[in-house]
């Protein structure tokens, strides 16, 4: 019986951080066979997440080029984050949501808010809700205020936020957890203004993000330091650990990094002391064994019993709203037009006539009008 | 991990460069289509033949036939659309052994990698330049200069990029970059950027121009070193010839250069290993490429391998002294427009101003005539000379050029015949023509060719501007004369020599001269370098113009 009354009184824990499931959505920006390393640096992040329980169906993984299987790869069908080869994160079993050219500003945006169009297969979409735990990994080229896609685009800090409001609003996500490695990545998160996010990034504002080591045998650069150390880090975090937000912040000081590594944590409504890393890194199911019956009567309370108490609160029902009322649009009647003042066109024209007319018959007329 | 760790590769090698290394005849077509194919490459041949205008005697040549043999590494993986090219000429004697060695070996390596992305082409060509233009017409599908070829069989996709071997003694000890191509034309500055970084990571002496690098670039002799050879550069562009094999690649849109093996005599002496490990390097970094390179500048100078001087800092130079010839222009206008302050002489200035035209196209036409006469006299006529005067057929081109130019000094005696009286406003309109005429002349020249462009605008300009018919006579005429451009470029002979500090005497001035000019008229008809029309056409008809007005009566 004391069992039972000791997971009673920890059921209040049970539910601490609020969410019930984790999604990741894991983007690398750039293509050409020399950014190798922003494809492994979201490889590196893929397994750790997958590794950490978020299952594929969880998980949208964007890459923008493929590497493994490019014609300059002299061990095709991997893809190294260690020099002397010792780690292939790309593995037998990597699922790719958006490959190629489909890794644009506008499907990243779309898979953010959801507007996605009703033939796109579930594994493209980010199917979350108010208390889901997002992780956004970027990567890629990116500057003061921008991220470069595809070396053709750019997708702005101001566009970011506003997307991210946009979760927020249509309850998205319950927190967001969001991470950068490009050039200057502290200038994307300074825009944010949605509650609940918290957000790191590898530089700050006119810093650089530097590349870590080159493989010889492979001839490029393999990853990027910030990430490098990231999943040095990550490897030693395990499901049940118990390892906070504030060790993550801690990961590549300077002196490993060369460039400082910043974090933003003002929106965020818990303390980052209090937040695992993986309440955002790993799918969690709290599972605790007994024989004992529980009574939850005291933890869940009754909302219905309030308006009773009070008649002037009123019930909020909240419901999804119709993105596409097909029914509205094809009954729809044409709008009554309201009379508007002429536009500029109109009025320069009578200008012109008007000046025409003085000027042809002098503007000793003017004073009869005045 | 690289080119010849493994010991059997490099007793291959070694044994290859050895067997070339004994005197061969012509060019050993079979034995060469034999090695490429054993090792794996797909080997084609060319056969090309060509009258050359008159006999080349800087190389001893006449009617030249040869065959280009070229082999073609497939890349495993990816599909045929683009091609680098590694040629090395091969010419009777044993010049160049050592590279087309070097060459079959690096293709035997490039066999067993899995990483080539583009297919790449194996090139020995012969009798250097004549060869890789039949070769590179024959692959395009042009024909420009009225050359005979065989079709080519076998073909890689389109060209990204290419590398031209020239090793002419069995001892290397630095490796000399050349760039300067047909008409001037420069391949993209991240080419020569690749060929030094790999120098520096290979502890390779590398030069510029025959020049080293050096440390101290601040010091008076580190500039006088920098100075001398943006110089040699200037002059090498402005020749307008292809300085090594590679010039022909860059009419194509093909970044090309040459690596010269130079033997200066040093202590420490660079294997073929080593500069097999830096073309590896450079080829690997050539095939990751997905575009074609264009990030980095097309016009630049160069005053040592880590310096440049881009389009935006030289072109400011010329562009004032073309606003010389602009500000002349507008002050002559200026002086045809306003009235004379006389009132009486009115009518008869009006009178007199009409007929202008004639007086002033007169002098153009028989001047651009000349000009005509002095690009196609010396060839056509090159049989007469030789029966009625005991010369050589490339003395008689070269004589009857020089005679037909100095011909045109005579001309305004002659001219001033045919045209009424000059008149004061006579001269001055045929200036504002032949002012403005310079100074589109110029600019053309300049944007397709600076240093051309600023050489003869350094030399004309001047003249052009203060030249009237009211200067003292015979001072003006002796500047106009050593301003020409035939004077120019004898100038230019000497003073090259000295840059590259091999003075010569008088006499082997003039003989070098003759040479060059000789040279000239020949690349225009092998290769279509545009110096020699230009000059003969266009430049020499303005400086006449010039002499025109000077002797204004």
């Amino acid at each position: 019986h004391t069992a039972g009354c000791f997971i009673t009184d920890n059921v209040g824990q049970f539910f601490s951080s609020g969410h019930t499931n984790n999604w990741a959505v894991l983007v690398c920006t750039s293509r050409f066979w020399f950014n190798y390393r922003h494809v492994a640096n979201t490889l590196s992040v893929y397994r750790s997440v997958k590794r950490l329980g978020i299952p594929d169906s969880h998980i949208v993984l964007m890459l923008a080029d493929d590497m493994a299987c490019n014609h300059r790869n002299p061990k095709p069908a991997t893809v190294f984050s260690h020099k002397n080869m010792e780690l292939n994160v790309y593995g037998d079993d990597v699922e790719v949501d958006y490959r190629g050219y489909e890794v644009t500003v506008e499907n990243f945006l779309r898979v953010l808010t959801g507007r996605l169009p009703p033939s796109t297969p579930r594994s493209k979409r980010l199917l979350s809700d108010d208390r889901s735990n997002i992780l956004i990994y970027l990567t890629g080229h990116g500057g003061n205020g921008f991220l470069k896609f595809q070396d053709s685009e750019e997708i702005s800090n101001v566009e970011l936020a506003d997307a991210f409001e946009q979760m927020w609003q249509k309850r998205r996500y319950n927190e967001l957890l969001f991470i950068i490695d490009t050039c200057q990545g502290a200038s994307m998160y300074e825009r944010f203004y949605s509650p609940n996010l918290m957000a790191l990034a590898s530089s700050q504002v006119g810093e650089d993000s530097l590349s870590h080591q080159p493989d010889v045998g492979i001839g490029v650069h393999l990853m990027d330091r910030y990430t490098f150390y990231l999943l040095e880090f990550l490897e030693d975090i395990h499901p049940a650990s118990k390892t906070c937000m504030n060790d993550l912040f801690k990961v590549c000081p300077k002196s490993q990094c060369v460039s400082t590594p910043g974090h933003r944590t003002d929106l965020f409504l818990r303390d980052p002391g209090s937040v695992l890393v993986t309440d955002f890194f790993g799918s969690v199911r709290k599972v605790e064994i007994t024989m004992d019956s529980i009574n939850l009567t005291s933890v869940v309370s009754h909302r219905k019993e309030e308006p009773a108490a009070n008649g002037e609160l009123q019930k909020e029902v909240y419901s999804y709203s119709d993105q596409l009322p097909v029914s509205e649009i094809i009954h729809q009647k044409p709008k009554q037009r309201d009379w508007h003042p002429p536009d500029g066109f109109i009025l320069g024209l009578w200008t012109l006539i008007l000046l025409v007319f003085f000027q042809t018959y002098g503007i000793k007329h003017l004073k009869h009008i005045f | 991990m690289g080119l010849l760790s493994d010991p059997n590769r490099r007793r291959a090698l070694i044994n290859l460069l050895t067997r070339l290394n004994a005197p061969i005849c012509g060019m050993p077509v079979d034995w060469l289509v034999k090695t490429m194919q054993a090792r794996g490459l797909e080997v084609f041949t060319q056969s090309f033949s060509r009258t050359l205008p008159f006999p080349d005697e800087n190389k001893e040549r006449y009617m030249v036939k040869g065959t280009n043999v070229y082999g073609i590494l497939r890349a495993p993986r990816a599909p045929r659309t683009e091609a680098l090219v590694l040629s090395a000429s091969c010419s009777p004697g044993d010049e160049n052994n050592q590279a087309v060695g070097l060459l079959l070996g690096l293709a035997q390596y490039f066999r067993n990698q899995i990483y080539f992305a583009k297919d790449l082409i194996f090139l020995v060509n012969e009798h250097d330049l004549i060869g890789m233009q039949a070769w590179l017409e024959g692959y395009h599908h042009t024909n420009t200069t009225g050359m005979d070829w065989t079709p080519l069989h076998g073909r890689g996709g389109s060209i990204q990029a290419a590398l031209s071997l020239e090793l002419n003694s069995h001892v290397v000890t630095s490796l000399d970059l050349v760039l300067e191509g047909l008409n001037g034309q420069l391949p993209n500055l991240d080419l020569a950027n690749l060929f030094y970084a790999f120098c520096q990571k290979l502890s390779v002496l590398c030069t510029i121009e025959g020049k080293l690098q050096r440390n101290d670039w601040d010091s008076v002799s580190g500039y006088s070193q920098a100075v001398q050879t943006m110089m040699l550069m200037v002059m090498k562009q402005a020749s307008g010839r292809p300085w090594g094999d590679h010039g022909l690649f860059l009419r194509y849109h093909i970044e090309a250069a040459t690596i010269k093996g130079i033997n200066s005599f040093r202590q420490d002496k660079t294997d073929a290993t080593t500069i097999g490990r830096l073309l590896e390097g450079m080829y690997r970094k050539l095939n990751n490429l997905l575009e074609r390179l264009h990030q980095s500048y097309f016009f630049y100078l160069m005053p040592s391998l880590s310096n440049f001087v881009s389009i935006g800092y030289y072109m400011p130079a010329f562009g004032l002294l073309a606003v010389i010839l602009l500000l002349r222009a507008l002050d002559l206008w200026v002086q045809l427009v306003t009235p004379p302050p006389r009132n009486e002489e009115r009518v008869n200035d009006i009178a007199q101003s009409c007929p202008g035209v004639l007086s002033i196209l007169i002098p153009l036409v028989i001047s651009h005539l000349t000009g005509v006469a002095l690009y196609m006299l010396p060839v056509r006529f090159q049989e007469m000379a030789v029966e009625h005067f005991p010369v050589s057929e490339t003395e008689a081109v070269v004589l009857t050029a020089i005679a037909v130019y100095t011909a045109g000094l005579a001309l305004p005696h002659n001219t001033h015949r045919y045209s009424s009286e000059g008149t004061e406003q006579g001269w001055r309109v045929l200036k504002l023509v032949a002012v403005l005429y310079l100074a589109v002349l110029l600019g053309c020249t300049a944007l397709i060719n600076f240093s051309l462009g600023f050489i003869l605008a350094l030399t004309l300009v001047p003249v052009a501007a203060f030249v009237t018919p009211h200067v003292p006579k015979v001072l003006s005429a002796f500047a106009l004369v050593f301003l020409s451009p035939a004077c120019t470029l004898l100038f230019s002979v000497f003073f090259y020599q000295e840059l590259q500090e091999m003075p010569v005497s008088f006499q082997d001035g003039w003989i070098l001269y003759l040479s060059v000019i000789s040279q000239g008229i020949l690349d225009h008809y092998l290769y279509g370098s545009l110096v020699y029309p230009l000059i003969a056409l266009l430049v020499y008809p303005c400086w006449l113009l010039f002499w025109n007005i000077l002797f204004w009566k």
